[in-house]
Order: C-alpha cells, then structure tokens, then sequence
C-alpha cells in the first residue's frame, strides 16, 4: 500500500487499526518534516536580518565577539544617536522619501494615461509605438546610463535630483507600469465604457469616472513598484550625486565608513536597519499586495 | 484662420478619439525617445569615438573601441567569462531552489503565507542593505565563518578568495531574489489542471514520479520563460557586486555591468564604456528575442 502524501483514500475493511495508525503518524511526521524542511531552509533568509537588527544595538567590540551572540549582551542606543550626528542622516531620509513619492506619483500618471490609450484607444502607429516601448521593457538602465549622463550634463542637471525623479518615470520603470495598466484595462469588460459613451461622458470621463476607478489594484501595484524601485535604487544615486547633502539613503549606507573605508559597523547596520524597517513593516501589514504586484511585473536578478 | 479649440470642435468623434490618444501616451513616448531610444542610439555613436568624461574631448575613432576590447584590453575576455560564470551559476541554483520551494509553499497546509513572505522579505529589501549586511557576515573569521567553527569546519575567507568570493556573491544574489521566480511558480502550480496528479495517485504513483512525470511538463513554458528572464536580471546585478566585493579580489568579481561602470565613472573614457555597452545591449536583445518567441510558442501561458 503506498503511503505517501498523495495516497488514495483508503478503504476501511481493507485496513487494520495499527495499519491506519501507522499511516496517520506518517501522514503527521511527513507534515512535521515538511515544516522542520521550511525551517531549516528560511534560516539564510532571515539570519542576515535578526543579525542586522540585532548588531545594530551592539557596541562596536561585540560586533566581533567570539562567540556570536543571537542578542546583545551590552544594549548600545547611541549606535542610533550617531547615525544622525555621523552625517546628516535624516535628510537623506527626506531625500529618498520625496524622491520615491515624486517617483511614484510621476509613474501614476504617466503609466495610466498610455496604459489606458495603448488598450482602448484607436490611432494610428499605437501597435508600433508599444512594440517600440516593449522592446525596451527587458533593457538595463546601466546600458543607458553613460548617455543619459552626458545629457543631464549638458543641461547642468547632475548633482541635482532631477535626473533621479525624471528617469525612473521616464524609463524602465515607468515602462514596466504602462504594461501593467495596459494588461489591466484590457481585461476590463469593454460593455462597463459604453455604458459612459451612451451617458455622453467624453473620452476623458470615461478613462477618469469609468476605467481609472476599476483599475484600483493596478494602481496599487504600481505604487508599490515604483516607490520601492526609487527607495531601493543605487546606481543612478551613485553616477548623478556628489554632494553628501543630496545623498539617497542607499549612498548613505554605503559611505558610513572611517578615513581608511573601512565600515563602521555598529553604525552602519544602525542604518540600515532604519532604512530596511519602514519597508518590511509595510511589507508585512499589505504582503499580498505586495507578492501579487511583483508576481505581475515578471522578474529580476 | 482657425483657433486651434474650434478645429477640435469641428472634428468626427474618431478623429477627437485619436487626438486624444496621442496626448495620452505623449509624455511617455517623448519620455521613452529622449531617455531610453535616444541613449541606446548614442551608445552606438558613442563606441565609435574617443569620448572622455572629466575632459569633454571627443574624436571619431571608428572602431578602435572594438579592437582595443578584442586585441588589447586584458581585461575585457575575464569580464566576459566572470559574466558567463555568475549567470551559469545564478540561473540554474535560482530556478531549482524557486521550484522546491514554490513545490513545498502550494501544499494546502497552515503557515505556508507565513513561509512564503519569509523567502520573499529579502525581495522588497534594497540590495545595497542586503549586500552589506552579508559583506560583514562573510568576512574573516566572522559571522558564517564563526558557525561553521561550531560544527568544526574552517571556512574559507569568503569574499578575499577569488572562487569563494564569485560562488559568495552568486549564492547571496539567489537568496535575495529567488523569492520573485517562487512566487512565479507558485502561482503557475496553483493553476494546474489537479486531475492528473489525483488520478496517478490513485494509480500508485509516488511524489518524484508525479512531479517528474506530470507537473515538471505542465511547468515546461513557465519555467523555459523564467529562465530567459532570470538570465536577463542576471547581467543586470550592480549594486550587489559594487557592495560586496568592488569587483574583486583580483577582479575575479568584475562582471560585465561592473565593468561598463568602472571604464565610464572610474577611468572617465566613456567611448570604451560605450563600446562594452553595446556588446550587453547586444546580449540582452538577444535574450530578449529569445523570450518574446518563448512566449509567442506558449501563449495560452499570458492570462
């Protein structure tokens, strides 16, 4: 009789009683190995955060005790006092904040307005134009960025956060969002806008009062991308900026080192801690929202 | 003389309709033109130059970028096989370990939500915190190295060892973005028509035999499509390599992306950074092609 997970479900007078028990504990051990199988393998997924946070209240020498300790022994909250004081900390935060949200909002718009004309509207050279934004969608910023670079130069826009704003908008991102509302409207019963045109609501009031409003979780998905693409992004922080004041908070992390640029670690981690906190806070509050909106815009690395 | 508003008023309803469908997707084309078509083109003009960043010089050059990248640069053929290396062996450990765990997550068990946003937590986190916070666990005698002491095992310097430093930097970029390819999957695997499985079990057949036999063939289109997209993501890792290991030791970690960004914002020339940006577009187009017709093949795998 075969007893895996996948059994048939037996037959009663075929079985004895012991026979049935034995095949409930396997059933039950095999539940018990699957979770004790989970376990074992989300250890490298979570370590590396519980040692972060957790080193981020450590003092510097008891970052590098022998034996590793799971907390710390010594509670040390000045690591996050000298966040701030190492260098002006929270105005990086405010940078990557109101970047991200102008980011974001820019994406909202733009993506929403092409994504609904690429999927309702008729005109001429639509199919080539999204052919043409297609076969960008797969392109790395970094083979764009040398130009892009010699662009904002020309127009003195480097060292500013201009070129952070506008090419998240404007490029990969800003594409893979116009794809997401185009898939979305598309799959909007057709029936619900001519429902409007007969009202003798114009093209506008359509795509504002009809379409926009029932693609609620598009919106979302793209809110979620976009704000965590400029949070998250580093190297076009890293070729545009300079100016300590004008830093991102990745930049930030990344330049919280002594005079030989060697980490200070305590600090560091303190850092990154502030920046990782926020994000899986809200990932854990809206983690569907966030899974499925990454499950829609395909994959990365 | 018409006014532009009475011109639009006199029009059909399908001419307003067009109009109005080029204004909405204006600013993205014109967006899309001036900072995505336009750089990919002067990448091409800009391979064909001496171009320096600090100095502004530039001379036409024709394509003495391509034969210094193919005759003289040294470095060029290790960048290109440290590329091949870290993609031959992201790709497969990515796809595989997404697989077992998008397998193990679809059972319907209590506490597989809080499994699956256990893989998928180091997704939403920015690289530049991931790579960091592996940087300190991988250095020395710390942190990895300090468990591994436990069991009694002596580690490798993980990130000062030219192959342990490739394998570390391959094996952190998996656990950070694996939880994106298992979501895929998972999702793939919930839409499975269950009538096979339920009927072979019936027959007696086993876990590996249905999972070999039935739902790996039923996965084939997803997983052919991953594949193309993970290998794409796979030129693309930046931040991560910058953050662990700047490329080292001994540039045994510079991959091409490393590379384009080191000759352009380190050596300033970008005409040669041009030139080696052209050779990823190539690839990537490449890649990109090769997905599009995957996904042509199997198109009932787009809902």
């Amino acid at each position: 009789m075969n007893s895996s997970v996948y059994s048939a479900p037996m037959t009663g007078n075929t079985t004895t009683h012991s026979e049935q028990l034995s095949l409930f504990i396997f059933k039950n051990g095999n539940k018990l190995l699957l979770y004790l199988l989970l376990t074992a393998l989300s250890i490298p997924f979570i370590f590396p955060f519980w040692w972060m946070f957790t080193s981020a209240f450590k003092p510097p020498n008891d970052i590098f005790a022998y034996p590793l300790t799971l907390l710390p022994q010594n509670w040390r909250l000045e690591n996050f006092v000298e966040v701030f004081t190492f260098q002006p900390f929270a105005r990086h935060y405010f940078n990557s904040l109101y970047i991200a949200t102008l980011v974001t909002l820019g994406t909202l718009v733009i993506s929403s307005l092409s994504g609904y004309a690429f999927a309702r509207i008729r005109f001429r050279g639509s199919n080539m134009m999204f052919l043409l934004l297609l076969s960008a969608l797969m392109m790395p910023t970094e083979v764009t960025i040398v130009p892009n670079y010699s662009l904002m130069q020309t127009l003195r826009l480097t060292d500013t956060h201009i070129p952070l704003i506008i090419l998240p908008i404007l490029g990969a991102n800003g594409i893979v969002a116009s794809f997401l509302m185009r898939q979305y409207f598309l799959g909007i019963p057709l029936e619900l806008e001519e429902a409007g045109f007969l009202d003798g609501l114009s093209r506008w009031g359509i795509f504002w009062r009809i379409a926009l409003p029932v693609a609620k979780p598009a919106l979302v998905a793209v809110t979620i991308l976009s704000f965590l693409y400029s949070w998250n992004s580093f190297l076009e922080p890293l070729v545009f900026i300079n100016n300590n004041d004008l830093y991102t908070l990745p930049l930030a992390l990344r330049s919280i080192t002594d005079e030989y640029g060697q980490s200070l670690w305590n600090i560091q981690l303190a850092a990154t801690a502030l920046t990782v906190v926020p994000v899986l806070i809200i990932y854990a509050v809206a983690q569907r929202h966030v899974v499925e909106s990454f499950a829609l815009s395909g994959t990365k690395g | 003389m018409q006014s532009p508003i009475r011109r639009y008023h006199s029009m059909s309803l399908a001419r307003k309709d067009e109009l109005i469908g080029y204004l909405f997707v204006a600013p993205q084309m014109l967006g899309f033109f001036v900072f995505v078509l336009g750089p990919i083109l002067a990448i091409f003009l800009f391979s064909t130059q001496e171009r320096n960043l600090l100095t502004g010089v530039v001379n036409p050059v024709e394509l003495a970028n391509f034969e210094y990248m193919l005759q003289s640069d040294r470095l060029f053929p290790k960048v290109l096989a440290n590329s091949l290396i870290f993609t031959s062996g992201l790709v497969p450990l990515n796809i595989v370990l997404a697989l077992i765990l998008a397998m193990l997550l679809t059972r319907k068990l209590r506490g597989m939500i809080f499994f699956r946003t256990l893989f998928f937590a180091p997704v939403v986190t920015s690289a530049v915190a991931w790579a960091i916070v592996w940087r300190f666990l991988l250095q020395g005698d710390q942190g990895i190295n300090q468990l591994l002491s436990g069991i009694g095992i002596d580690g490798p310097n993980w990130l000062r060892e030219p192959g342990w430093a490739m394998a570390s930097v391959i094996v952190t970029r998996v656990l950070k973005t694996v939880g994106l390819n298992m979501i895929i999957f998972m999702s793939a695997i919930q839409n499975l028509p269950r009538e096979y499985d339920e009927a072979a079990s019936v027959d007696g057949a086993n876990f590996s035999q249905i999972f070999f036999r039935i739902t790996l063939p039923q996965l084939a289109p997803t997983i052919l499509v991953v594949l193309v997209l993970t290998v794409i993501g796979s030129l693309q890792v930046f931040d991560h390599i910058l953050l662990m290991t700047n490329g080292g030791p001994a540039n045994a970690t510079a991959v091409l992306i490393y590379y384009i960004w080191f000759q352009a914002f380190k050596v300033f020339d970008i005409g040669y950074a041009s030139a080696l940006a052209v050779v990823l577009f190539v690839i990537v187009l490449t890649a990109t092609i090769i997905q599009w017709a995957l996904r042509r093949r199997f198109i009932y795998n787009e809902q």
